[in-house]
């Protein structure tokens, strides 16, 4: 159990691109882009015990852009969900550890892969907990490549309908998605306006600074009436040079050279 | 059997907590009752499909059995990822209830008949598809659905579909074949599945037909016993859908035989006859039973020859 968010997002992040490296695999700029986050959330934020991992009362996280996963999978073990050991079996042959995030995995709410799914169930699951009574909160992390997803914006519309404030959707904003700038593809500018033109509070922040994610959080909480989105401004594959802000490294995974330039930059 | 559907509903919910009906913005008239006496379980998700099966998702993951009801192709093809990804593959208690099945809503055009989404929905696994044959089979599958801990698909028709069935089923059970007539020869057997059942009990007994007849009140799963026996029974079986041809019951039947007939578990494949739709759309306005004579959904007495 790591309680300092800033060693936790640095831990996720050197296990992230270790996993990566191990089983060539893709994703790794958007698992660092929302490493610091997850560093947060997992060191003081979230509710939960890793020894019970379906507790009644511990808040649910859904990761809905899926294919960021090991960072995921590494906050998981890094919060004693299970032996860090696990992660060398990412991406092998029979593993659980898919490239996108399975809930066959201990900590994992639901399965992601598809984009646009996260937000809806969590809506489910966050109007649950109002109607029992529950104080828990529901956490759902997206893309901003994935808020192209129509369904996205389904969901905020019945949020706010019910008035869900225990309920916080958190946008790893890192302006690159599959294909080219969010600000090409699918351009959402004005995205804070838009959100809260759907009767949610927004809250822009730096996505990398720590006491930015806490106080916007925390601000979450303070909230009555209705959802929050917390518009994190981030880079994609932060932490390692070579990585930041290059859409290559939403494909290809690195060679042993960059590996170990990666680890060395991350150490430092 | 919409109004089957929802009074049995109704009397469930009293007995089971977990019960939650979500509409899409549709049921006017069908589901008030519904949402006066149980306003903690109901919603209206509005028009947004994607979202709406999502949100059930969500629900049953916290322990709801959720209903969700709405017309035709709109709780299915709109959605039939969530369907698949966030209710089948996460196993969770979502039942997905369609009303209009075939051309029940006939002259509103081709956008309100599902003829094609039963097929789509028996691919995906762990998802029961329910198909009931008149309203006396409606409740029942209801009730067995309250009980049921699992995503299923209910299609079910309109409203005023005639009763076929003269008892209630005291317990039915997923992927039964109910035998409704038995002929003196055993030669030909026909199948129907969903309201057009009616037409075929009709059918037979206008024109006398020494034949038996079967409702399939379940495409998926095929109780693979009842078809084998069938199979080895009757040498020549009809099978009638308001579906299309392609992925429906009669598909799904021959599929089972021929499976059977390879291993070696029967040893003579007979004849499968498939009155369904074949690989059309219908643009013309029309009632249910004229869209269904267009389509070719009829039977002919030399069919059981």
């Amino acid at each position: 159990m790591i309680t300092d968010s800033i060693v936790l997002a640095n831990a996720i992040r050197k296990h992230s691109v270790r996993m990566v490296y191990r089983a060539g695999a893709s994703h790794i700029g958007g698992a660092m882009s929302m490493a610091d986050i997850l560093g947060v959330l997992y060191s003081s934020e979230l509710r939960y015990k890793p020894d019970n991992p379906q507790w009644d009362n511990r808040d649910r996280f859904i990761l809905s852009k899926g294919h960021s996963c090991v960072a995921l999978y590494s906050a998981l073990a890094l919060c004693d969900f299970y032996p860090i050991e696990h992660l060398d079996d990412y991406g092998k042959e029979g593993s659980f550890f898919l490239s996108h995030t399975s809930h066959y995995i201990p900590g994992v709410e639901v399965s992601s892969g598809s984009l646009g799914h996260g937000l809806s169930m969590a809506v489910g699951m966050a109007l649950a907990g109002k109607i029992k009574k529950k104080d828990y909160r529901t956490y759902v992390l997206v893309g901003d490549g994935e808020m192209n997803e129509g369904s996205n914006w389904e969901a905020m519309l019945l949020a706010t309908q019910k008035g869900l404030n225990n309920l916080c959707l958190i946008i790893d904003y890192n302006k690159l998605q599959g294909y080219g700038r969010t600000s090409e593809v699918l351009p959402l500018e004005p995205l804070s306006a838009k959100v809260q033109s759907f009767g949610w509070n927004c809250i822009t922040i730096d996505g990398h600074n720590h006491d930015d994610i806490k106080r916007a959080l925390a601000e979450a909480k303070q909230t009555t009436g209705k959802s929050t989105a917390i518009v994190a401004n981030t880079v994609k594959g932060k932490g390692v040079s070579y990585m930041e802000d290059e859409l290559l490294w939403h494909y290809r995974s690195p060679n042993e050279q960059e590996y170990n330039q990666a680890i060395k930059e991350l150490e430092l | 059997m919409r109004t089957a559907f929802v009074s049995q509903l109704i009397k469930e919910a009293e007995q089971h907590p977990d019960i939650f009906l979500i509409i899409g913005d549709l049921g006017f008239n069908v589901v008030e009752e519904f949402a006066k006496k149980f306003p903690d379980r109901f919603l209206n998700a509005g028009i947004a499909e994607q979202n709406m099966i999502g949100v059930a998702a969500g629900l049953a993951k916290e322990g709801y059995n959720v209903y969700v009801y709405s017309i035709a192709n709109f709780p299915t093809l709109r959605c039939i990822e969530q369907i698949r990804y966030d209710v089948c593959y996460h196993n969770l208690s979502v039942k997905i209830v369609a009303v209009g099945a075939g051309y029940a809503y006939g002259s509103l055009g081709s956008s309100h008949h599902a003829t094609e989404e039963m097929g789509m929905m028996r691919t995906i696994p762990d998802l029961v598809v329910a198909s009931p044959g008149d309203p006396i089979e409606a409740k029942a599958i209801t009730t067995l659905s309250a009980n049921y801990q699992g995503p299923m698909y209910l299609r079910l028709g309109k409203a005023g579909e005639k009763q076929v069935h003269t008892t209630s089923f005291d317990n039915m059970m997923i992927g039964d074949i109910v035998a409704l007539k038995q002929g003196s020869t055993g030669r030909s057997a026909l199948l129907a599945t969903g309201s057009i059942l009616h037409y075929a009990n009709e059918f037979i007994s206008e024109k006398g037909i020494d034949t038996s007849l079967y409702s399939v009140p379940f495409i998926k799963p095929l109780n693979k016993q009842q078809i084998k026996e069938l199979a080895q029974k009757h040498n020549n079986i009809i099978v009638l859908e308001e579906h299309q041809k392609s992925a429906g019951l009669g598909s799904a039947i021959i599929e089972q035989v021929s499976d059977m007939y390879a291993s070696g578990e029967i040893s003579v494949f007979p004849k499968i006859k498939r009155v369904a739709i074949d690989d059309c759309f219908y643009h013309l306005s029309g009632s249910q039973a004229f869209l269904r004579k267009n389509a070719g959904l009829v039977l002919h007495e030399n069919m059981f020859e």
